[in-house]
């Protein structure tokens, strides 16, 4: 790939603002379309973009495999976390007025909360299932 | 209009053998129902169905491509009545079914009179998110959501269980 400097100089160019757009989904889906899912999404997809062009080599270097199996596993003990958490201080399961002193506050953190935990397991997921089919080579 | 552009891809898909230009099509169908959700005014939907049918679903096909053939195999030229009149009853069934289901979007159905005027209403006062949809995802509907992100969690597991052990084996 090292003969296509277009692509590898537009993708130098594009991966902060595809990474900063995700979270910006990520952060704004209280008040816009988007949410943990989508911003995932697009979080693995900018790193999808970074390993199509300079190789999985390069790509394993920024991101270990170690810590984004740690990370999968993170996103889903983040949200199983604070539904434990509204257990532990007085209320239901998942039950997110509990968390703060008022309880529109609680919604709030519960809520933000949880969508990191989607958002970090679905964008380490995608990286993750990429890999391994990217790094298998023809049989 | 949208529908049928659906139903013109969906044949196509159907007919062809490069399964290149299959997957081509496929990112194309996820980006025509995007366009069909937005249309239909569910703008958090249509979001997540084209980030991941168009970009991640055709990627990762893509990917698979590279490691098998990417050629469909010829069917056998012979066509079977059977499978034929048990596919077309069933589909028939089905439609039958549906005839009978309230008109889509009347708002005297029964799922538009249950709990959604309450989510709808109280979204904004009991949870202080102006979003809806977050609203009802992760507050109203938390547990279903924690079983969604078990369900990609698994998959991302499978994935690593089923194919990266495999490269390692070979590798030794």
């Amino acid at each position: 790939m090292h003969r296509h400097s277009v692509l590898r100089v537009t993708t130098k160019l594009l991966m902060p603002f595809i990474l900063l757009f995700a979270l910006y989904v990520q952060f704004h889906g209280d008040f816009g379309p988007g949410g943990g899912f989508q911003a995932g999404v697009i979080f693995g997809a900018g790193f999808i973009l970074y390993t199509l062009i300079y190789g999985v080599e390069n790509a394993r270097r920024v991101a270990p495999e170690p810590v984004v199996r740690v990370l999968i596993a993170f996103g889903l003990l983040l949200y199983i976390g604070v539904g434990y958490a509204g257990l532990l201080l007085g209320g239901n399961f998942l039950d997110y007025f509990v968390l703060a002193q008022e309880p529109e506050k609680g919604q709030h953190l519960g809520i933000f909360l949880v969508e990191l935990g989607v958002g970090t397991t679905v964008a380490a997921t995608m990286v993750t299932v990429f890999f391994t089919f990217a790094g298998r080579g023809r049989p | 209009m949208l529908l049928s552009f659906l139903a013109v891809m969906a044949l196509a898909i159907l007919r062809l053998r490069n399964l290149l230009a299959v997957v081509m099509l496929s990112g194309i169908y996820s980006l025509l129902s995007a366009g069909l959700f937005v249309t239909l005014d569910a703008v958090d939907v249509a979001f997540t169905e084209a980030a991941v049918g168009g970009g991640i679903a055709t990627l990762l096909m893509l990917a698979t491509l590279a490691l098998t053939t990417d050629e469909e195999k010829r069917p056998a030229e012979r066509l079977r009545i059977a499978p034929l009149l048990v596919v077309l009853a069933t589909g028939a069934l089905l439609i039958y079914g549906t005839l009978d289901m309230p008109s889509y979007g009347d708002p005297q159905a029964p799922i538009h009179r249950h709990v959604a005027p309450r989510y709808i209403a109280d979204a904004q006062s009991e949870t202080s998110v102006p979003n809806v949809v977050t609203a009802v995802l992760a507050s109203y509907r938390g547990y279903d959501t924690m079983g969604e992100l078990a369900v990609i969690f698994t998959a991302g597991i499978g994935v690593m269980l089923l194919l990266g052990r495999a490269r390692k084996r070979r590798d030794d």
